[in-house]
């Protein structure tokens, strides 16, 4: 019990200081790489407001006053690192509303995202790899291949339309876009989980052959369980701290995935959010949503090593894996 | 005889399978026949402030102006049914409908009118171009605009978005807008920016009730998507259609594909301060140069949209027809630029005593046709002995170029009617010290004095034609921006509603003119 205690001790102070890191760093790239890019940022800054049409010299002289555009870079550095210090993200550019009200709206909607996505991945990669790991050079292990190559090789871009044009459009099975109908996570859900599945499906088909020609799967069957109840008691669970495993480190994936597509789906995700307020050069909103992207992935770490503590004994017992 | 149904494990993992889809599609062919009616666009709400996304809730006719605006500019009634200016020009006087309420249910106050244009007048903000001293409320039904100096353009000012009126209630401790509460036919049901608001008819609105209950608008940024949406029965009115598209939607006929001619020009800003480009026949040997009607019809798809002069003929106040059109004429543009002294050198470009025809255009992704108009024209320059290097940056480019005077040309697309009356655009671009979207190293003392009179106002309709025409003409002939192609919003319309019809000036949906289809 205490070796479980200490196990997630470390898990836990680990990722918290990965989180200190990773928003410290994640927010001053962003800063830099916003007030590196070409082009004036009071002007850009103008154009998000009011709309290009409307966009002059005493609009952008207007807005470098307000925001105090021509203030040092190190001082306006080191006022986001105070800010950041007292939880504060500081306020849109663009919008003047706080950056956690926008982003804490959106995070929502990607967490919904990349919750659906994990699950079409999970329910069409799992079973896929898992038959065909235990039926390696089968009609179902060649296809499972095959598809699997494709989905990966296919942009999200061009998945997204696809099915759009099919589901959508031909057959009018789910909506287009947006996000007020029951369906409207599915497409968006299955153009990111799709890709994930298709990289589950190999994954858990490798565990799973690995797992069936294992002693302990063997001896399991030596002592008189069947296949099935081998497979269920100790198959299963053999194989599954790798596709754990496999899933954390493609949770990225999902996050990267959302900025395409969530702005083809019009989900009012964050990568959507991160899209736009690249273009208006809103770096308050910039750092929010990558900090808050990066601390998604970050908990999507946390479950993974929750979920691996829990399927293998040997790491709440502190040995090598 | 009917088979019992019995769940197999077969039959469970088959409904497992197909479940959410059939769930999903269930759910969304069982929508109520009347459901919102559904716009998507581009656009997107960025923030509530009226100046940041006003124009979202007027074209939803949540929010009402003072006034409004007919197809072609003319003022008419909104807030105010009635106006009336002094005989020196110099105060204003609008009547506000008395029957006119909030949302909130409060009656629609001078004070509260006051209060929002003070709020609009914050540069900036249109409204401060307005020679504006005091704004003050005579009694609870009258706004009173005093001015320093006679403009007749206030009516098309107090009709722009971010003039819009909210209720007292709608502002926060800090002045910030915390709410939407106007006085137009639909009030906010729910409003999630940047992305979407619904609202329904306010049954207390003192005008005809809309037949249509409850609309929403959906941004949505890819074309793309917006066009599926529309074939795919999901939008109603789907604004901002690409070229390609367009053309899929008018094949399938699934939609109909309405339009309307947009008073917003694709234009050339050029440095008339340049050595080369100040005189006047290399202007006219580039517009010379240009295949306008070739850019039209393959790069936008729509030959009409060839640009013959710079206003488009929805602007019928400021189209002229009697204007010799722009050509196409590169026989012209050479022997032009040959009497400038331009001669074709050994590698095909023109040069003048070693100084090689050589500029740069800059123009901005904002709208994706510009960098595809702007390779045309670098082609068909080149074809001209004209070497030109096309920088796609961003629209804050143009104006700084202007003012560090290191921009030679701009390519953009000028909408003249921000407000309904291009005349105070007009007189920002054509300044005498010219504007950031306009002239640049050119002036015209005609041109000044005939938008300076415009401004403030003219005596009859018969002399504010006669100057419109000289501003025209001076344009035309002396091309301190060149105009390439206009624009047509293209509109998908589904066949649920009926009664659609687009606003030019794109100040509204006229939704409350819509109906369902029977």
């Amino acid at each position: 019990m205490s070796g479980k205690r200490t196990a997630w001790a470390g898990i836990l102070l680990r990722r918290a200081v990965q989180i200190v890191a990773l928003g410290l760093l994640v927010g001053t790239v962003c800063f830099f790489m916003a007030r590196s890019l070409p082009g004036d940022m009071a002007t850009r800054i103008a154009a998000g407001r009011y709309g290009y049409d409307l966009v002059s010299n005493a609009a952008a002289d207007a807005v470098r006053i307000e925001l105090g555009l021509d203030r040092p870079l190190w001082l306006a550095l080191l006022q986001w690192w105070g800010e950041i210090a007292r939880l504060d993200l500081g306020t849109s550019l663009v919008t003047g509303n706080s950056v956690w009200s926008e982003v804490v709206h959106q995070l929502g909607a990607t967490i919904d995202l990349a919750v659906a996505s994990l699950a079409v991945a999970v329910v069409v990669g799992l079973p896929l790899g898992t038959w065909s790991g235990l039926h390696a050079g089968g009609c179902i292990d060649r296809l499972t291949l095959a598809l699997a190559v494709v989905l990966r090789a296919v942009p999200p871009f061009l998945l997204a339309v696809l099915l759009m044009v099919l589901v959508a459009v031909r057959l009018g099975a789910l909506p287009v876009a947006g996000d007020h109908h029951v369906g409207s996570v599915l497409l968006p859900a299955l153009t990111l989980g799709l890709g994930l599945a298709a990289g589950l499906a190999r994954v858990t088909r490798a565990a799973m052959r690995e797992a069936a020609a294992s002693p302990s799967f063997e001896f399991a069957r030596t002592k008189g369980l069947s296949d099935r109840q081998a497979l269920v008691r100790h198959g299963l669970r053999q194989a599954a701290a790798p596709v754990v495993a496999y899933l954390g480190v493609h949770a990225v994936f999902l996050v990267e995935g959302a900025v395409v597509v969530e702005t083809l789906f019009a989900w009012p995700g964050i990568g959507h959010a991160l899209v736009h307020a690249v273009f208006g050069r809103d770096v308050p909103m910039i750092q929010g949503a990558a900090l808050c992207m990066g601390l998604l992935f970050v908990v999507f770490n946390l479950l993974v090593d929750a979920g691996c503590l829990a399927l293998d004994p040997r790491r709440r017992r502190g040995e090598a894996a | 005889m009917t088979r019992p149904f019995v769940l197999t494990r077969r039959r469970a993992l088959q409904l497992g399978a197909v479940g959410p889809a059939v769930a999903a599609s269930t759910a969304l062919q069982a929508q109520p026949a009347r459901a919102p009616l559904q716009i998507v666009g581009p656009w997107e709400i960025g923030g509530l402030a009226p100046a940041n996304s006003g124009y979202v809730f007027t074209r939803m006719q949540i929010t009402e102006t003072l006034m409004e605006a007919g197809d072609d500019g003319t003022p008419l009634p909104g807030l105010a049914e009635r106006w009336r200016v002094s005989a020196d020009g110099l105060v204003w006087h609008f009547t506000l409908r008395s029957a006119a309420r909030f949302h909130d249910g409060t009656p629609v106050t001078a004070a509260a009118v006051v209060r929002c244009l003070q709020a609009a007048r914050v540069a900036p903000a249109l409204l401060s171009l307005a020679p504006i001293r005091s704004l003050e409320a005579d009694g609870s039904g009258v706004v009173v605009v005093r001015l320093a100096s006679p403009h007749g353009g206030l009516p098309a000012l107090l009709a722009h978005s971010s003039t819009m009126v909210l209720a007292p209630s709608s502002y926060g401790s800090g002045g910030e807008v915390k709410a939407v509460l106007g006085s137009g036919p639909y009030r906010v049901v729910s409003l999630a920016p940047p992305q979407q608001v619904e609202a329904a008819v306010f049954e207390g609105y003192d005008g005809a009730r809309p037949a249509v209950e409850r609309v929403r608008y959906l941004t949505v940024g890819r074309s793309e998507t917006r066009a599926l949406m529309a074939e795919g029965g999901q939008a109603d009115l789907a604004y901002g259609l690409d070229p390609a598209s367009l053309v899929r939607l008018r094949k399938r006929g699934r939609v109909r594909v309405d339009t309307v001619t947009l008073p917003r020009t694709a234009i050339l800003k050029v440095n008339a301060g340049l050595p080369a480009l100040k005189d006047r026949r290399v202007r006219q040997a580039l517009s010379l140069c240009i295949d306008r009607a070739g850019i039209a019809k393959a790069l936008l798809r729509d030959p009409e949209l060839s640009a013959t002069q710079l206003f488009p003929p929805t602007l019928k106040a400021w189209h002229d027809p009697t204007l010799p059109p722009l050509i196409h004429d590169p026989g012209s543009a050479a022997r032009l630029l040959a009497e400038a002294g331009w001669r074709r050198a050994a590698d095909g470009l023109r040069d003048a005593s070693g100084r090689p025809l050589q500029l740069s255009l800059r123009t901005f992704p904002d709208r994706p046709e510009l960098p595809v108009i702007a390779s045309a024209l670098q082609e068909q320059w080149r074809q001209a002995g004209i070497a030109v290097q096309v920088n796609v940056g961003n629209s804050g480019d143009i104006p700084l170029g202007h003012r560090d005077g290191s921009l030679q040309l701009g390519l953009a697309a000028r909408n003249y009617c921000t407000v309904p009356d291009p005349t105070g655009t007009l007189m920002q671009d054509f300044t005498a010290a010219g504007g950031d979207w306009g002239a640049m190293g050119w002036r015209s003392d005609a041109l000044v004095q005939a938008l300076s009179e415009l401004s403030r106002g003219t005596s009859s309709a018969e002399r504010a034609a006669a100057l419109r025409a000289r501003v025209t003409a001076v344009l035309q002939a002396e091309l301190p921006v060149i105009p390439v192609t206009w624009y047509r919003q293209q509109v998908a319309v589904s066949g649920r509603v009926t009664g659609v019809s687009l606003d030019p000036l794109e100040r509204s949906y006229r939704l409350s003119a819509m109906r369902w289809s029977a």
